[in-house]
């Protein structure tokens, strides 16, 4: 009998740098590349119209460069727990390959079809190529623990071996003899489906800003290097208004879904630097896209909570208000601020917004202005933003709320202050919120300031065609300042009055509950440094038993004339793990 | 956990041990080591420890957590629990604080059981809102009444944080005439119903003031003057917000000659000073000597503002700017390098600093700035230094390892 070999395609969308499509062709006589759609996912799950129609593109595309390989893709509706034992009788499968996950949930999962198909004697064949490094070396060389800053992850990834070639694209050398068996009914019963079949209503659908696809990807590289080279400046661009546009050049759906192969484009980048700086060595800093999704991989990967504040080791409890209809005006670009509802609206239109207009709005939505959850604006970006994966989405998130990793809460964006700097004439509001269009730029950021005339004359009446300001901001910020601060002097349990927050060498009872006022005599830490020891710290709050006693929650009991602070920069420290007790 | 296991090991070794019977002394030290939870587990084990878990001094200090499902993803103090401790140990109460969420409910809850501390002696008191100012949403005659039991009935508050709340004058009054001795920290920013004359009225009686922090409407030549009579203590910390309102909001000025009053008086003290204004409402400030020493500027400030703070501020020890503007500070931090003498704290967000400009700041204040928080955009490369440089330079001038603040790019 021969080797029968299906790969499993979940992310990796792409037949370049597939390490592990490439091992399991090797030998194989017959090759099956599949795509499992889990039925629950389209209708309840939490994935807009835009983030279908790009995944939808990438299988079709997968199929176009299969079918110039003599195979095709078969899309399998069902779960995988269900469909694997199928298929592995039906095709009689001997071995099995993927793509690593290195997502808890997607371990968890993979554990399982480990286990069903080492019962069905399947050989498993799994290589790593969604992130540039083995990120559990990463956690290794940080003594078994995630880095929490970036620097300290940028310090290890100088220690690291360097990052794995590409595997080569699988053509039709590779494939050789390995055959794909096509019924005449492959379209039925395995074709990549339709938007409409999925139960999405197209009638009146733009068409896609960003296509997906491993085709798309690879042209988009090619230009994406051809202007960095043209500019031959590798420094970070200045933003301006231009930025806000999505940009033909744009990489991060294509590496979130994996058209394209995180490591070529490493490489691509590298070859470039050093032929348009003469062969010196690039800095870290030219990968920093690169490097921050892996930085977020790194941190989430043995954490299956990281999407959540409770129960969060490396989240800080912070006492967000619930409050639906606020965050739904946010969702929904009714904030009365034209800068982030334009953004909002941008993001539920194409699917993506630059990387400073997330910060806008995640900061609006949390420390900034509304005091919302950061864990309600995660889902709406898992929801309509092509690139959030589950790493990236929530430990962004976290990052912007100043719930771990970041604490200079100081660093506020404005509503109306920050966008206005960025596009002083207000182009962009008009291309995304049309009835501001007549506004003057004077007042299209702040549209509720202009003069009864003004908006009379720009037919847009504040209040009746577009909503006042959901919130005051100045009294927000402040508001929202002082909490933050509340928040970090009790993290870094600060006592006495010096300039800098003392964090204390030892676990503490800051938040826990005991009444014993201790004093902490730790070694003060400077700030921003390469120093990162990780302390152990309580958290505050608690998954309770089923006892009556549970209900009494964590009291944090101390005397405040000791916490009487009174700056800012004073409560910053160093990140640490919360264990929960 | 760990001290009982300790001791176990050690009694053992000693003679058989009855638990029940651990002295009263030892049961209340370990109990002081245990979370509230863990006392109340501990508390079900046996009549002794039952009563040692009733000891008053485990009952000086009590946060109470107020949230309601529909506000708050955190959980409250269960009700038994409050219950139990008005009933048991509300004598025993001196330090307390609640903590209430955005919902009204939860403000008058708090208040409810500020109305039946009436055998409580507080020494300290404080209303915190964790989100959205809920006591102001309380109906201003019940929080009132609530805090007046405590005012009158501790005479020995020495701490009371009261922000964002509906207190008014009458009942600053009440305040003074009960704990005028004992009153050391007092915090109300975001006052609304407080008048001048009523804070006035606490900087006159209470002598022992130590901390106040309110909002700039309040501070007048006059509160200053008693801060620095004769008979008040040295003032250690000043904290005051300066809130616009409304766009185009008049600000009084204050004189130059009281604040040289407060210093003369207290040399040492801390003026902590919060901006929340539009740029053009800076008129009034800064064009006098002003012995503030921590100056954060929560929106835009202008590049002339912060060239007047340069020449104006020499005790300035912390400055912290949220947005500037797209033309960079140079100049103005250079200045501030110069003049303020004592600067060890900045940090920077939405601005612009060349490179060069930064370095020669650093270098100009030196070791003494152990807080340098500069977001990366802020940092302008020039023909000197690119952004891979700089860090080396600055560090150089630091004396120890700096980078800049970074947010991801996706």
């Amino acid at each position: 009998m021969g080797v029968n070999t299906i790969h499993w395609f979940r992310k990796g969308l792409r037949l370049h740098d597939n390490p592990s499509l490439r091992d399991s062709i090797r030998g194989a006589d017959t090759l099956r590349c599949i795509y499992i759609l889990d039925p629950w996912f389209a209708g309840s799950s939490n994935v807009g119209i835009n983030r279908w129609r790009f995944l939808l593109h990438c299988l079709e595309d997968l199929d176009a460069s299969l079918r110039k390989l003599n195979s095709r893709l078969f899309v399998i509706r069902g779960q995988p727990t269900d469909v694997f034992p199928r298929l592995f009788k039906e095709w009689q499968i001997n071995r099995l390959s993927y793509e690593y996950d290195s997502e808890p949930f997607g371990k968890e999962r993979d554990a399982a079809i480990q286990k069903l198909a080492n019962e069905a004697a399947v050989e498993v064949m799994v290589q790593i190529s969604h992130t540039l490094y083995d990120l559990d070396k990463i956690i290794e060389l940080n003594g078994g623990q995630p880095p929490l800053t970036y620097k300290r992850f940028q310090a290890l990834i100088n220690r690291m071996d360097a990052v794995e070639l590409p595997a080569e694209t699988i053509t039709c050398e590779v494939i050789k003899k390995c055959a794909t068996p096509i019924g005449d009914d492959h379209d039925d019963k395995f074709g990549v489906p339709s938007l409409e079949e999925l139960g999405f209503e197209t009638e009146g659908l733009t068409t896609a800003v960003w296509p997906g696809g491993e085709t798309e990807a690879l042209m988009r590289l090619e230009r994406h290097l051809e202007r960095k080279a043209w500019v031959a400046n590798f420094e970070r661009p200045r933003m301006n208004a231009n930025s806000l546009l999505a940009s033909p050049t744009g990489l991060s759906p294509y590496l979130r879904f994996g058209c394209l192969s995180c490591r070529l484009f490493y490489f691509k980048l590298s070859d470039l630097y050093r032929k348009v700086k003469k062969n010196s060595t690039p800095p870290l800093s030219l990968y920093g896209q690169l490097l921050w999704r892996e930085f977020f991989y790194t941190t989430a990967t043995n954490n299956p909570c990281f999407d959540k504040m409770d129960g969060n080791p490396v989240c800080v409890q912070i006492p967000w208000d619930r409050n639906p209809e606020a965050l739904a005006k946010w969702a929904e670009g009714r904030t009365g601020f034209p800068w982030i509802d334009a953004i909002m609206s941008q993001l539920r239109q194409e699917g993506w917004i630059h990387h400073l207009a997330r910060h806008a709005v995640a900061c609006f939505l949390t420390r900034g202005d509304l005091w919302i959850s950061w864990e309600e604006g995660m889902k709406v970006f898992e929801e309509l933003l092509l690139d959030a994966d589950w790493s990236v989405n929530a430990g962004s998130w976290m990052w912007l709320s100043c719930s771990s990793f970041f604490q200079q809460f100081f660093h506020c964006y404005c509503p109306v202050g920050f966008g206005r700097r960025t596009d002083p004439n207000g182009d962009y509001i008009r291309r995304y919120l049309p009835i501001l269009r007549a506004y003057p730029a004077k007042y299209i950021y702040d549209p509720w300031n202009a003069p009864e005339e003004v908006q009379k004359a720009a037919k847009c009446i504040i209040g009746v065609h577009y909503p006042k300001p959901m919130v005051n901001h100045a009294e927000a910020s402040r508001i929202n300042i002082e909490r933050m601060k509340q928040i970090y002097q009790q993290l870094s349990c600060y006592r006495g009055l010096g300039l800098l927050a003392t964090v204390p060498a030892n676990p503490t009872n800051g938040p826990s509950g005991s009444n014993v006022t201790g004093v902490n005599t730790g070694t003060s830490q400077g700030p921003g440094g390469s120093s990162e020891e990780q302390y152990v710290q309580e958290g505050t709050s608690r998954t309770g038993t089923q006892q009556l006693l549970h209900l009494i929650s964590f009291h944090v009991l101390f005397t405040f004339e000791e916490t009487s602070s009174i700056t800012f920069l004073k409560t910053c420290f160093i990140p640490r793990v919360f264990k929960k007790r | 956990q760990k001290k009982k296991k300790k001791k176990k090991t050690k009694q053992d070794t000693i003679t058989d041990c009855d638990w029940a019977r651990l002295p009263q002394e030892l049961l209340l030290h370990i109990f002081q080591y245990l979370p509230l939870l863990d006392r109340a587990y501990a508390s079900q084990v046996c009549r002794g420890w039952n009563q040692a878990f009733h000891m008053p001094e485990l009952w000086r200090c009590f946060e109470f957590e107020l949230n309601q499902p529909a506000s708050s993803y955190l959980k409250a103090t269960h009700p038994d629990l409050i219950k139990q401790i008005i009933k048991r140990h509300s004598n025993h109460l001196q330090y307390v604080s609640f903590k209430v969420d955005s919902s009204t409910e939860s403000a008058e809850a708090a208040c409810d059981i500020l109305s039946q501390l009436v055998n409580c002696s507080l020494k300290t008191l404080g209303l915190i809102s964790t989100a959205r100012p809920s006591f102001m949403e309380v109906p201003k005659s019940h929080f009132i009444s609530a805090l007046t039991v405590v005012f009158v009935n501790s005479k020995s508050l020495s701490s009371l944080k009261i922000d964002d709340t509906p207190v008014d004058d009458p009942s600053l009054k009440v305040l003074v005439a009960n704990n005028s001795d004992t009153l050391k920290l007092l915090k109300m920013s975001s006052c609304p119903h407080v008048s001048p004359a009523g804070i006035l009225c606490v900087a006159d009686q209470c002598h022992g003031l130590r901390e106040l922090a309110l909002n700039y409407h309040l501070l007048s030549d006059e509160l200053l003057l008693a801060l620095s009579s004769e008979r008040h203590v040295h003032l250690e910390h000043l904290r005051i917000d300066v809130v616009s309102e409304n766009p185009g909001q008049h600000f009084h000025t204050i004189k130059k000659s009281s604040w040289d009053a407060m210093v003369r008086h207290s040399p040492k003290f801390n003026l902590v000073m919060y901006f929340f204004l539009y740029e053009d409402e800076f008129g009034p400030f800064f064009n006098d000597e002003i012995p503030v020493t921590h100056l954060y500027f929560g929106r835009s400030v202008s590049k002339e503002v912060l060239g007047r703070v340069g020449l104006h501020c020499p005790r300035l020890v912390e400055l912290v700017v949220c947005a500037n503007g797209l033309r960079p500070l140079d100049e103005e931090l250079i200045r501030i390098a110069k003049h303020c003498t004592q600067l060890s704290a900045i940090g920077l967000g939405e601005c612009e600093v060349s490179c060069s400009a930064f370095v020669e700041f650093v270098k100009m204040c030196g070791r003494r700035l152990s807080q340098l928080s500069i977001m990366e955009e802020v940092l302008i490369p020039d023909h000197k230094y690119s952004l891979d440089e700089i860090h080396w330079e600055v560090s150089k001038h630091l004396g120890r390892v700096w980078f800049p603040d970074m947010m991801p790019t996706w």
